[in-house]
């Protein structure tokens, strides 16, 4: 894969922090999937969590979008501490997400799942809407030219009008995806996002991911099973085992961490 | 040609009947898209709109028994009579709050557990909400009038006596009720297609997760379609109401919605409409037909048995969604 290059050209800015987790544990009754985890999310970067099966990395990122509230720990989003909060409410915030499992709205169409992504941005009031006029109107019409410009990006414009439920599965992670892009968000959650994918279909997904960051500037954090891709990426890399942070930095400095390589090629725990 | 003419009127007797029942059928395909509840008390809702209505025009006192017995008053009225529309906007209102506690007191709590579940709550709430209705409004039958007009029609008797040396009966009501369950459907389908809650509405319904990660409040949803299904079980309440007075009966004809909803798929709007039509002039044809060589009165088992062949047949319904299991 040649994004490397891409991602060294030097047009993309890392900016300030936008997401800080500090200590954060997370319980499933006696048992603790994360165990005092902190690490931060840049602007503009790729930041990857990593690790071995039930390492905690899902939970992580349920963590991040609301659906799971950790026992112990801060969120801080944009320098603010985050109170407990459902996930609509933290997806209002600007942070969108994809699913390991895929969870799209199989009886929609493909355009009719992406426009739900900008549900939050419409603003026209009931019977504006009821009437089609002023604000209504106005607002669909420009909603609809985003999620068109999304389509044409992602090249899923002949699937356009396809009900989701028919697509085959690595064009359903794609419409995922652009919903969760159609929302414009600040922080941009994918989960496994190349699971289940042959060679082909990964090296999509992996110049897709890398365009949204380079043409928009979306932040992305993403979880990744396969270590090769997560390296390709990008920018820091978290890398977790046993619910607990063992490795953090850049790929070339957590490819020489002697606990991740321990952690990946299983060497027996005390 | 007198038989044919005959069949005819059934016919379209049939099709204003099966539009009632298509309003009833709806308020279940409403609440069962977005929650995948069934809801058992969608009758009830119904019965319990249409009586407060006629209490609220009638300026009753709620309550009144209520607060006789531990006051030692006398008080039953206000004294004062509410116009027919300040009324139906009244109990419109009175509908949304219902909607409102019943998401905050039952519907809340059970988030995430078994349809089998869900549907049991609304059992409980079908008899909650029965005897709240006698409790605030009493027992007694009331007779609902909000100015529909009532009675057959000359004009439409006149004209087809002379088109066809046969003048049909159609009731003035029944047409009235045809006209304003035909704006309601178009309305709710536009609003599920076009409007941004609609959109939200049909997320919901299909995946809650989904839903919530694109920042669909479920609550809020929730509220909303049981709203609109207190409001169409208002406007059944008003139909069937003024039709046959406001009493308990009023609450069985959510079970003449089931082999509706069994025709026409528990989520397809437009199937509750198809199925509501085909029962409707189903049950009257074959009455009409066979009826009088089995003795008649098959209206009351007809639309049962044909639900139940579609079950064996077609379990899905016409506009049902197919039901795949994938191993």
């Amino acid at each position: 894969m040649m994004m490397q290059d891409n991602l060294t050209a030097g047009t993309r800015q890392i900016g300030p922090v936008v997401m800080e987790l500090r200590n954060i544990t997370l319980r499933f009754g006696g048992v603790v999937a994360i165990k005092d985890i902190s690490f931060d999310i840049r602007q503009g970067e790729i930041r990857a969590i990593i690790g071995p099966n039930g390492a905690g990395k899902s939970s992580m990122l349920n963590v991040i979008s609301g659906f799971y509230r950790p026992q112990e720990g801060e969120v801080i989003f944009r320098g603010v501490p985050r109170g407990p909060m459902k996930p609509f409410q933290v997806a209002r915030l600007g942070i969108a997400r994809t699913f390991q499992n895929i969870a799209l709205f199989e009886g929609m169409t493909v355009l009719d799942n992406i426009m739900t992504g900008r549900l939050n941005r419409m603003k026209a009031g009931f019977l504006s809407q009821a009437l089609w006029w002023g604000r209504a109107e106005r607002e669909e019409t420009e909603n609809r030219a985003a999620v068109e410009r999304i389509i044409d990006f992602l090249e899923i414009q002949n699937i356009r009008k396809t009900p989701v439920g028919r697509l085959p599965y690595g064009l359903k992670k794609r419409v995922e995806l652009a919903r969760a892009l159609a929302a414009e968000p600040q922080l941009l959650l994918l989960d496994e996002p190349m699971a289940g994918m042959n060679v082909e279909e990964k090296e999509d997904m992996s110049r897709f991911i890398l365009d949204v960051n380079d043409e928009f500037g979306t932040t992305i954090c993403l979880i990744e099973h396969d270590m090769g891709v997560v390296m390709d990426l990008s920018d820091r890399v978290v890398v977790m085992d046993y619910g607990r942070k063992i490795g953090d930095g850049t790929p070339a400095e957590v490819r020489g961490n002697q606990a991740v390589i321990d952690a990946y090629l299983g060497v027996a725990h005390d | 040609m007198d038989q044919f003419v005959f069949a005819a009127e059934v016919v379209l007797n049939g099709l204003m009947t099966g539009v009632m029942y298509a309003l009833v059928a709806l308020g279940f395909v409403l609440i069962f898209k977005a929650s995948g509840v069934f809801n058992y008390a969608q009758g009830v809702l119904a019965l319990f709109a249409a009586m407060t209505l006629v209490s609220i025009q009638n300026g009753q006192v709620p309550f009144a028994h209520l607060i006789n017995a531990a006051l030692g008053t006398q008080i039953h009225h206000f004294g004062w009579t509410v116009p027919a529309a300040l009324a139906i906007a009244l109990t419109a209102l009175v509908m949304v709050g219902l909607a409102f506690l019943i998401e905050k007191l039952v519907l809340q709590h059970l988030v995430g557990q078994e349809p089998i579940i869900l549907f049991m709550a609304t059992i409980g709430l079908a008899y909650f909400l029965e005897g709240l209705g006698d409790v605030m409004w009493g027992a007694d039958i009331k007779t609902l009038d909000v100015g529909l007009p009532q009675g057959i029609s000359d004009g439409i008797e006149a004209a087809t006596a002379q088109w066809f040396g046969y003048g049909f009966f159609i009731d003035r009501l029944d047409l009235w009720a045809t006209l304003i369950a035909v704006l309601l459907v178009a309305a709710l389908v536009a609003f599920a297609q076009y409007t941004k809650q609609g959109r939200a509405m049909r997320a919901v319904a299909d995946d809650h997760q989904a839903a919530l990660s694109v920042g669909i409040s479920l609550r809020f949803i929730w509220v909303m379609v049981w709203s609109i299904a207190g409001f169409v079980a208002l406007v059944a309440g008003i139909m069937w109401g003024t039709k046959s007075g406001v009493q308990f009966s009023l609450s069985l004809i959510a079970l003449k919605a089931l082999p509706v909803l069994m025709l026409g798929g528990f989520t397809s709007i437009p199937g509750a409409i198809v199925g509501g039509l085909i029962i409707g002039v189903g049950e009257k044809l074959f009455e009409f037909t066979i009826g009088p060589m089995v003795g008649g009165a098959t209206e009351t088992w007809f639309a049962y048995v044909l639900a139940l062949i579609f079950l064996v047949f077609r379990p899905q319904g016409l506009f049902g969604e197919r039901i795949i299991e994938r191993v």
